[in-house]
């Protein structure tokens, strides 16, 4: 066991920082949230940098493009951006790790060749099209339709929740291809072009007033059979590739960023006089405590991927579950500290505590996750 | 960085699983909960000539040469197994009381202003003089109350009887969880095992995230020694350990709540643990302090 980083991987940060302390200054001013044009620019922007620089696709294979980094290499990255404040993966987010690896690992070389380089080089943007209104958690139910007219796929029915549909050119999305097989063997995976006639977008508000997600109403749009990647009804399988990617590694940055919230957090209680609050001040001390813990869990779980070089396994719902809960307990403690001013959306702490209420929901619930542990992890029995 | 067992660090765990299996099975459990105070010298001295005590000390003192993981591994697997006596406090008296090492000699200590097995120990650290014996709620550790005086003068705790304590806390921890496991998958209630309630499930589940974010602040503050992560592990041990045995407890119902069933002694033990070295709002407040600080 230890902790230490090896010569070539002190290397490789040093290289990071260097390049980061070089561009991160000549960064066009960051875009208004509620402009997600302006945003989504800024996010490809940052893609093409790091495209530039042989930072893209840093954990894909080099075979699909990708620099075929270490786990530990790709800690080191998303702990030093996030450092130094460079901007998020944001609308960049399906393209890298959920479209992008499945695409890798189960499409054709021509598929690889036509989606994989324009999401390394900040050119396309892609959505989920997973969650319908009625297949949520039991995600297997979903029933948007898709039949089969000579070289196209026919596709109607709706999706929603799906985050940056707004201004995405791809869709990943699940449709039903056999409605007379059991529910898991009848689905299919397809890129759709979200400008494909029949597409219709209409921006959700969230609670934090923001647009964030979108429902997707889908009217005979005609999608090529070239574009269905894995085999037809083989969706569910080729979906659960791109599911275990997004857990594991995917909260590094945040980890780090909640380290040095939490230290404000503390200076905030200090200067306003809360510090001699002893249940205040030794809620904080355990957050201190949960945060560095889930670092240190980062590292364990980092560690084993690349021990055993493989996907991020279930071991990523232990880590998702703790985390979510561990923010919102950060953004409650903030609002602690704050009082009254808990209740001014002009403070970015309360934003933060609004948006994190999403974490316990989004990419499986924590009952969902509960399950998945007891079930997949400790073999209690499968309920329905 | 490979922050994962090596083959000698899992090969020492299942060393260390094997020996407590054959000499501290459930049927040596029982044994001891009925003998009272009584500690198993015999046992003591094969953990000793095993090199529980000496584990860290040096090869040309006799010892195996060990680091803080190997000690941590080895009272997880302690703490699995509910291993009675001042183990922490021998331990740390390897090397420099003589018979320690070798479990010859039985080391006890003032901790928390508490002493464990006090009559049956041959040296004890600390001023114990005055000290007077407490009905202690676990049966399998006699403890004494330090006088007044003694307590007073606390000094303070070691960290690494701190980092070994949080060891056994996770291996306590571990061990009520796979308990829990166990039974839910066996006992049945309405035509089903009762692990498939979700209500269950969930009791479960939560046990092993807690025991697993545990095991990596106890592994991470084996490696680096350092007084936070330290502080870090001990507040996620206790919180795994207690909350794992009161699980633990509640899937088992009604036998969760009989002598017979090994279950409360895990979190009597659990109990015991989190007072050694004093409370750990101490950790609270280190870990608040901190925040202040400059470093990151
Ligand atoms: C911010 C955000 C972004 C999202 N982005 C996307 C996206 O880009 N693409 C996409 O496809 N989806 C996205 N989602 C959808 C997300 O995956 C779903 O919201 C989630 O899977 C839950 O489904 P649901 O909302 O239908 O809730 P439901 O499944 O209806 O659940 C409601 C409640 O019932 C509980 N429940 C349901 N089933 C069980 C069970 N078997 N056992 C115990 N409890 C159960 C749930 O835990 C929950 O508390 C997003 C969601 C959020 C909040």
């Amino acid at each position: 066991m230890e902790l230490a980083h090896s010569p070539e991987e002190e290397e490789f940060r040093a290289r990071l920082r260097a390049w980061l302390a070089e561009v991160l200054p000549t960064l066009p001013p960051k875009p208004s949230p509620g402009d997600w044009p302006a945003r989504r620019a800024y996010d490809l922007g940052w893609q093409r940098m790091l495209y530039d620089a042989g930072y893209a696709g840093l954990h894909w294979p080099v075979d699909a493009g990708g620099r075929g980094a270490t786990p530990t290499q790709h800690l080191i990255f998303l702990e030093e951006t996030e450092k130094a404040g460079a901007p998020y993966v944001g609308a960049n987010f399906v393209g890298l790790l959920h479209a992008g690896p499945t695409i890798a690992a189960e499409g054709t070389p021509g598929q690889r060749a036509r989606w994989l380089p324009p999401v390394l080089r900040g050119e396309e943007v892609w959505c989920q099209g997973f969650s319908e209104p009625d297949a949520g958690s039991d995600l297997a139910s979903l029933r948007t339709r898709a039949w089969r007219d000579g070289d196209t796929y026919v596709v109607s029915g709706s999706k929603i929740w799906t985050s940056h549909a707004e201004v995405a050119d791809w869709c990943e999305l699940l449709v039903r291809t056999d409605p007379s097989a059991p529910k898991h063997r009848g689905i299919t995976w397809l890129a759709m072009p979200m400008d494909a006639p029949g597409v219709t977008v209409r921006p959700l508000r969230t609670l934090a007033g923001s647009n964030e997600f979108a429902e997707v109403f889908l009217d005979e749009v005609r999608v090529p059979v070239a574009n269905r990647v894995g085999a037809e009804n083989d969706g569910w399988r080729v979906t659960m590739v791109t599911l275990s990617f997004e857990r594991g590694t995917a909260f590094v940055g945040e980890v780090v960023a909640c380290r040095r919230l939490l230290r404000e957090l503390a200076r905030a209680a200090y200067d306003s006089g809360r510090w001699d609050d002893a249940p205040l001040r030794r809620r904080l001390g355990r957050l201190n405590a949960e945060f560095r813990a889930l670092w240190r869990l980062t590292q364990w779980n980092v560690s084993e991927a690349e021990r055993t070089g493989g996907v991020p396994g279930v071991g990523g719902s232990v880590f998702k579950l703790r985390y979510s809960h561990a923010r919102q307990e950060l953004f409650d403690t903030a609002a602690e500290v704050l009082g009254t001013g808990s209740l001014d959306l002009d403070h970015p702490w309360v934003l933060d505590r609004l948006s994190s209420l999403s974490y316990t929901i989004a990419a499986g619930t924590s009952q969902i996750q509960w399950n998945i542990v007891a079930e997949r992890i400790l073999g209690l029995p499968k309920g329905r | 960085m490979r922050f994962q067992l090596t083959d000698e660090q899992e090969a020492l765990r299942a060393g260390v699983r094997a020996l407590l299996a054959r000499r501290f099975g459930p049927d040596a459990l029982r044994a001891a909960v009925g003998r009272p105070g009584v500690l198993d010298r015999a046992l003591w001295r094969e953990l000793g000539a095993a090199g529980l005590f000496a584990l860290r000390l040096p090869e040309a003192e006799g010892g195996a040469g060990g680091g803080l993981p190997e000690a941590v591994l080895a009272f997880e697997e302690a703490g699995r197994a509910l291993l009675p006596g001042p183990l922490v406090a021998t331990h740390l008296a390897a090397g420099e009381v003589a018979g320690a090492a070798s479990g010859e000699t039985v080391v006890t200590d003032v901790s928390g202003g508490l002493v464990e097995w006090l009559a049956q120990a041959d040296v004890v650290r600390g001023d114990a003089s005055g000290a007077v014996p407490v009905r202690s709620v676990d049966p399998l550790t006699p403890l004494h109350r330090a006088a007044k005086a003694a307590r007073g003068a606390t000094p303070a705790p070691d960290p690494v009887a701190v980092l070994l304590t949080a060891a056994e806390q996770l291996g306590g921890a571990a061990r009520t969880c796979e308990l829990a496991v166990a039974y839910a998958r066996t006992r049945e209630q309405f035509g089903r095992p009762i692990g498939a309630f979700q209500a269950v499930k969930h009791l479960c589940a939560q046990s092993l995230v807690r025991v697993e974010t545990a095991r990596a602040a106890v592994y991470a503050a084996a490696v680096t020694a350092d007084r936070l992560d330290i502080a870090t592990a001990r507040l996620l041990a206790d919180e795994a350990a207690v909350r794992g045995a009161r699980d633990c407890l509640q899937v088992h119902g009604g036998m969760g709540f009989t002598w017979e069933s090994e279950v409360h002694l895990f979190l009597k033990r659990a109990w015991v643990r989190t007072h050694r070295a004093g409370l750990n709002t101490y950790g609270d407040d280190t870990l608040a302090e901190d925040l202040l600080s400059g470093t990151a």
